[in-house]
C-alpha cells in the first residue's frame, strides 16, 4: 500500500552541528500551522524571499496528520473542515497542490442513554422527520432557528477576510470600515440587531430555549456552543461559539462540514507545497528561542538550534502569550501591553483521543444506520449532563461523563487506513490544562484516555476490543507538541471581549505587534480559530500594504 | 440465481410491436439493482431508458467519484458494431483522425463531420479485436453510417440494447476491480481494452471514462448485467463504492473539460439553422483532424477552414466569485458580446466557478480576460453580476492518478 504524504518533512538539517547565521530574508514566519503557511504563501506569492521556521519536524501545527500506527494516518488535532475560506483555497490553488475537501455523508447524531437518538442527515426532509419523530413542534421551530442563525452568519461572514476596523482610529480606512460595519448592521433590521446583542451575550442553553423544547434536541444543538471554550452550556457567551461553528460552508452549503482527503494534514501539506512553489524556504525541527528586536524594530529570529536569521519582517503564528511571554525579551515590550497579554483568555478545555481501530464499532442506538455513523457522533443527551461535565473542569479535573465529538473519517476517506479498518477521532470536553492545579502526569493522561474509551464503550459495546493504538492528548500534549498555550484549540477563547477589534487585545487587532516589523498571523487574531486561514491571509494583506507590495490576498466573496 | 431466471427478470428494449408506445422509457438491465438504491425515486431519461438523475444526493455522488468510486449506468449510450475487411478504411473515411493508430485492444476518441466539415458527433472507437470495432456516441447515426458504407466491405449494426455497460470511476476503482478478481487489471493503460472470463461469459473492460479521473468502463451481455452489478458492489464495499446519477456526471465532465452533443455543440444532422453548427477546430478538437489522411468526410472544407480561419473558439473559463455562470452571455472587457456559456458548474474540487463557452474567434486565447453576465436568484429576488473570467488552457481536474499505471489503491 502506498503511504499517503503525511505532514512529516525531511528534516532539513541546515546546521551540521555548526550554527548557521545571518542570512537575511525579506520576511520570517514562525510556526508552520495552517495560518503561518497561508501567510507565508501569500508573501512568497508577492515575490518576497520568505523563511518559514517550524519547531516540529512536520508541518501543520494543529492541522498536522501523522502516521502514528503503521498504515494509519491520524488527524492528530483538528479533524474536520468547514471554515477554510474558499477564496484562500482558490487563490493559493490548493486543488493543484492536491487538496480535496470531501463532505461527509452523515450530519450528526446525538445518542441518548435510553437508546434513542436524534440524527441529522444530508437530506433536509429526512432530518426534519427525525426531529419530528421526537418533537413535531421543534422540527418546525428549526426553520426559525436556522433563519435567525443564518442572518447572524451572513453578518459575521463578511468580516472574515477583512481586517477589523479600529473604532478609535481616525485613519480613513478605519473610518470607512466602521461605516461599513455600521451599514451592515443597519441593513439587518431592528429585530436582527436586538437578536445579535442577545446571541453574543447569552448562554447557548438560554438561546436554545427560545426555539426548542425537547431536551435531546437541545443537547444535540448545544455541543457546538462549548467546543474549544472553557465555558459551560449555561455560561453567557456560549451562544456565539455556536455561531462560529455554523458560519462555515462546504461549497456553499452553509454549516456543512467535511474532511480533508488524506487527513487534516493534507491542508498543511498543500499550503506548504504552494509556499515552496513560490520560492519559500522551510526550516523544520527547531523552535524559536527569541524574536530579535533592536531599537523598537525587529531584526530577525534566533532559533533553539543556534541558527540566526535576519529579516525586517517577522510574523508570528504562535499564540499571543507564546509570542510575547516566551519568545521575546520582556524589555522590548511595555508593561501595559504585557499585562494585557498575560490576561488574554486562552484557557485549555479540551483533549483529543485518536485511535486506530481493527473494525467498525457498532453503536447500539444506531442499529447499523450507515448514514449517521459517517458523521459526528455525540453521546451526552441533556443540557444538565453537559453542565455537569463543565463542573468537573471547574473542580480541576477532566469530565467523568465527558462530551465527545466522535468521527470515523475512514468511512468517507479511503486513504487513512487499510480497507475495513478505521481511524477514530474523538474530541473531548472538558479537560483542564492542569489537574487540581498540578501538571498532568502520564498516569493521569492514560486514566483520562480510559474515561473516554469507557464512555464510548457504553454506547458501542465491544468497542474497546477494536482499539489497536491510541494517541491520548491532554492540554499538556497540545501545548508541548503544537504550542497551543494551555491547549486552547482556538489560540484564545471566542468571547465577545476578545472578538473583532478586541482580538487579541485592544489596539493590536490589525495583526501588527508592538515592535516595528513584527506581525501576528495566528488564530489569536481576528477572526479567530478553526481551520479558516483568515488570520493568516488578513495579516499578509496588512504586511504587503505596509511595504507597498502588490496585494496577493483575495477579498471575501459576498453572501448576497 | 440461475442464468435462466436472471434472463426472465430483465426487461429488454422491445419496439417490435405496436404496443411499445405504452412504454415511454425502458428499464435498463441494471434496473432491479438501481431501483432499491434510488432513494430519491427520481428517474431521468436517456434516450430509450430510465436513467437516475441522482440516487441519494448528487453532490455526495460527485464527491464519491472524486474520493472513492462510483458506478454509472451507460447502457443507453448509442453503440455500433463495425467489422469486415474494410472496417479500418471505412472508419478512416468516416472520422477525422487516423484510425490505423488505434491498435487492437485500444480505444480512441474522435469526431466525425459532414461534408461541410461540421461536427456530426463525437465519440469513442473501440478496436475490440483485429478488424472489429465498436463506435459509441451520444446521438444515433445509423443512416449516416450506412450511407458511408457505399463502396466498402463492412458489416454494421447497432448494438445499443445488446450490450450492458457500467462506468466505474474514481480513485478506488482499480482496487475494486482487483478485489473482484480481474487479474492484472492494474497494468491496463489508459485507453486499453481487456477481456476477462465472467460467470460463463466475457466481460470487456476498457480504461476509459467521462469524469477525468482514474476509471474503467465495463461491457457485458445484458443477461449478466445483474451479476456484474452484484459482484462489483460486493468488491467495492470496502472501497466506498456508490451508485451515481447523471447530475453528478454533469459536474464531473465539465471539470474534466469534456464536451457533450446537445450541450456544447449541435449535432450537424439535427441542426436546422444555418451557422449554428461547429467544426472540430471550433470545438478545440483540431488535434483530432489528420490531414495526412488523403480522404475523409469534411476534409476539403476543414482544409479551407484551416487556411482561412474559423469562426468560434470553445474555451474553458475560470470565473471570479462563487456563482456558476449557467446560460450566460460572454463579453469582452469592453462589454462587446462575443459568445455564450455552453456548460457551467461550481467546481467543488477546484473551488472555482468554471464554464465551457463558445466565443467568436479570434477571442478565446488562454489568458484573455473576459466578462460573464450571470443571473442568479436569492429568496426569489433576481440579481445580475458581470463577473470577470479568464480563459484557461488546462482542464479544471486532471489528477496524476488518471494516467498512472499501475494506479494506487486510492
Amino acid at each position: 500500500m502506498r503511504t499517503y504524504p503525511t505532514s512529516e518533512c525531511n528534516a532539513e538539517s541546515t546546521t551540521n552541528g555548526e550554527p548557521v547565521s545571518m542570512k537575511k530574508y525579506d520576511a520570517i514566519v514562525i510556526g508552520a500551522g495552517h495560518n503561518g503557511l497561508t501567510n507565508a504563501a501569500y508573501l512568497a506569492k508577492a515575490g518576497l524571499d520568505v523563511l518559514m521556521v517550524e519547531k516540529n519536524t512536520y508541518v501543520g501545527g494543529a492541522t498536522a496528520s501523522r502516521e502514528l500506527h503503521k498504515n494509519w494516518i491520524y488527524s492528530n488535532a483538528s479533524y474536520v473542515s468547514s471554515l477554510l475560506r474558499p477564496e484562500v483555497f482558490r487563490s493559493l490553488e490548493l486543488a493543484k497542490y492536491g487538496l480535496q475537501i470531501v463532505p461527509y455523508a452523515g450530519g450528526n447524531v446525538t445518542m441518548s442513554e435510553d437508546g434513542d437518538y436524534i440524527g441529522s442527515y444530508v437530506d433536509p426532509d429526512v432530518s426534519r422527520r427525525d426531529m419530528a419523530r421526537i418533537s413535531p413542534r421543534d422540527a418546525n421551530a428549526k426553520v426559525r432557528f436556522d433563519r435567525d442563525l443564518m442572518r447572524q452568519c451572513r453578518f459575521i461572514r463578511q468580516f472574515l477576510l477583512r481586517t477589523a476596523p479600529d473604532p478609535t482610529s481616525f485613519k480613513p480606512r478605519d473610518l470607512m470600515g466602521m461605516l461599513q460595519m455600521g451599514k451592515a448592521l443597519m441593513d439587518l433590521g431592528e429585530d436582527v440587531i436586538y437578536d445579535m446583542m442577545r446571541l453574543y451575550t447569552m448562554s447557548i442553553s438560554e438561546y436554545l430555549d427560545e426555539y426548542f423544547e425537547h431536551p435531546l434536541i437541545k443537547a444535540a444543538k448545544a455541543g457546538s456552543g462549548i467546543i474549544g471554550s472553557a465555558m459551560g452550556v449555561m455560561s453567557p457567551g456560549t451562544a456565539y461559539v455556536l455561531l462560529h461553528h455554523a458560519m462555515g460552508d462546504v461549497d456553499g452549503t452553509m454549516g456543512a462540514w467535511g474532511f480533508a482527503r488524506g487527513g487534516t494534514g493534507a491542508i498543511a501539506v498543500a499550503m506548504k507545497d504552494c509556499f515552496e512553489d513560490h520560492g519559500g524556504t522551510l526550516e523544520t525541527g527547531s523552535g524559536v528561542e527569541q524574536i530579535l528586536v533592536n531599537n523598537g524594530k525587529v531584526t530577525g529570529v534566533a532559533l533553539e538550534n543556534g541558527n540566526e536569521y535576519q529579516a525586517d519582517i517577522v510574523v508570528s503564528n504562535m499564540t499571543l502569550p507564546r509570542t510575547f511571554l516566551e519568545c521575546m525579551d520582556k524589555k522590548d515590550l511595555d508593561p501595559e501591553f504585557l499585562r494585557r497579554v498575560r490576561n488574554f483568555k486562552i484557557r485549555g478545555s479540551s483533549g483529543k483521543v485518536n485511535m486506530a481501530l481493527d473494525g467498525l464499532p457498532k453503536f447500539t442506538a444506531l442499529e447499523g444506520n450507515p448514514e449517521l455513523i459517517s458523521g459526528d457522533l455525540h453521546v451526552v443527551d441533556s443540557i444538565e449532563r453537559l453542565e455537569l461535565a463543565y463542573d468537573d473542569w471547574k473542580n480541576g479535573t477532566w469530565s467523568k461523563d465527558p462530551y465527545l465529538d466522535i468521527l470515523i473519517p475512514t468511512l468517507t476517506d479511503p486513504t487513512m487506513a487499510p480497507p475495513g479498518k478505521h481511524f477514530m477521532s474523538v474530541f473531548v470536553q472538558y479537560v483542564p490544562p492542569k489537574v487540581n492545579g498540578k501538571d498532568w502526569t502520564d498516569a493521569q493522561r492514560d486514566q483520562f484516555g480510559q474515561t473516554v474509551m469507557n464512555q464510548i464503550e457504553k454506547y458501542a459495546p465491544g468497542f474497546k476490543d477494536l482499539v489497536l493504538h491510541a494517541e491520548i492528548r491532554t492540554p499538556r500534549e497540545l501545548e508541548n507538541e503544537i504550542g497551543l498555550t494551555e491547549g486552547n484549540i482556538f489560540q484564545g477563547e471566542l468571547t465577545m471581549d476578545q472578538l473583532l477589534f478586541n482580538r487579541p487585545i485592544p489596539g493590536y487587532a490589525q495583526y501588527r505587534g508592538p515592535a516595528k516589523g513584527l506581525y501576528m498571523c495566528g488564530s489569536s487574531n481576528h477572526p479567530g480559530g478553526g481551520i479558516m486561514a483568515a488570520p493568516g491571509a488578513n495579516a499578509a494583506r496588512e504586511i504587503l500594504r505596509d511595504i507597498r507590495k502588490p496585494n496577493t490576498v483575495p477579498e471575501g466573496w459576498l453572501d448576497d | 440465481m440461475s442464468q435462466t431466471s436472471r434472463q426472465n427478470t430483465i426487461e429488454r428494449v422491445d419496439f417490435s410491436h405496436k404496443s411499445h408506445y405504452l412504454t415511454k422509457a425502458f428499464k435498463s438491465p441494471f434496473y432491479s439493482r438501481q431501483e432499491p438504491l434510488n432513494h430519491l425515486k427520481e428517474w431521468g431519461r436517456w434516450a430509450d431508458y430510465l436513467s437516475p438523475a441522482a440516487y441519494t444526493c448528487s453532490a455526495m455522488e460527485y464527491f464519491a467519484c472524486r474520493n472513492t468510486c462510483t458506478v454509472f449506468d451507460l447502457t443507453p449510450m448509442t453503440k455500433y458494431h463495425i467489422s469486415g475487411t474494410d472496417a479500418l478504411p471505412y472508419l478512416n473515411r468516416l472520422v477525422t483522425r487516423d484510425v490505423s493508430k488505434i491498435k487492437p485492444g485500444r480505444v480512441g476518441y474522435s469526431v466525425w463531420c459532414a461534408d461541410d466539415g461540421q461536427v456530426v458527433d463525437d465519440g469513442t472507437i473501440f478496436h475490440i479485436s483485429e478488424g472489429v470495432y465498436r463506435l459509441c456516441s451520444q446521438e444515433r447515426h445509423l443512416d449516416w453510417l450506412m450511407t458511408n458504407t457505399i463502396g466498402f466491405d463492412v458489416s454494421l449494426h447497432e448494438e445499443t440494447h445488446d450490450v450492458a455497460a457500467l462506468a466505474l470511476q474514481g480513485p478506488t476503482s482499480c482496487a475494486t476491480l482487483k478485489r473482484m478478481g480481474l487479474e492484472d487489471i492494474e497494468n491496463m493503460k489508459m485507453f486499453d481494452i481487456r477481456h476477462f472470463p465472467f460467470e460463463g461469459t466475457q466481460l470487456m473492460v476498457s480504461r476509459t471514462g467521462f469524469t477525468g479521473d482514474l476509471g474503467y468502463e465495463l461491457w457485458i451481455d445484458p443477461n449478466h448485467a445483474e451479476a456484474l452489478w452484484d459482484r462489483l458492489f460486493e468488491a467495492g464495499q470496502l472501497h466506498g463504492i456508490k451508485p451515481m446519477g447523471d447530475e453528478a456526471l454533469q459536474m464531473l465532465r465539465v471539470e474534466a473539460g469534456f464536451i457533450q452533443a446537445g450541450h456544447d455543440f449541435m449535432p450537424a444532422h439535427a441542426t436546422v439553422r444555418s451557422g449554428y453548427t461547429r467544426s472540430p477546430f471550433e470545438l478545440g478538437l483540431g488535434w483530432l483532424v489528420d490531414f495526412k489522411k488523403p480522404v475523409f468526410n469534411g476534409r476539403k472544407a476543414l482544409l479551407s477552414e484551416k487556411e482561412n480561419g474559423h469562426r468560434y473558439n470553445l474555451v474553458k473559463l475560470d470565473i471570479d466569485g462563487n456563482k456558476p455562470g449557467c446560460d450566460s452571455y460572454v463579453f469582452t472587457k469592453n462589454k462587446k458580446q462575443i459568445g455564450t456559456v455552453t456548460s457551467a458548474a461550481w467546481s467543488p474540487s477546484a473551488k472555482a466557478s468554471i464554464a465551457l463557452a463558445s466565443v467568436e474567434a479570434p477571442h478565446g486565447e488562454p489568458g484573455e480576460e473576459l466578462l460573464v453576465e450571470i443571473y442568479y436568484q436569492k429568496e426569489l429576488k433576481w440579481s445580475r453580476v458581470m463577473a470577470k473570467a479568464r480563459v484557461v488552457k488546462d482542464v479544471f481536474w486532471n489528477p496524476p492518478r488518471k494516467r498512472m499505471t499501475p494506479p494506487d489503491d486510492y
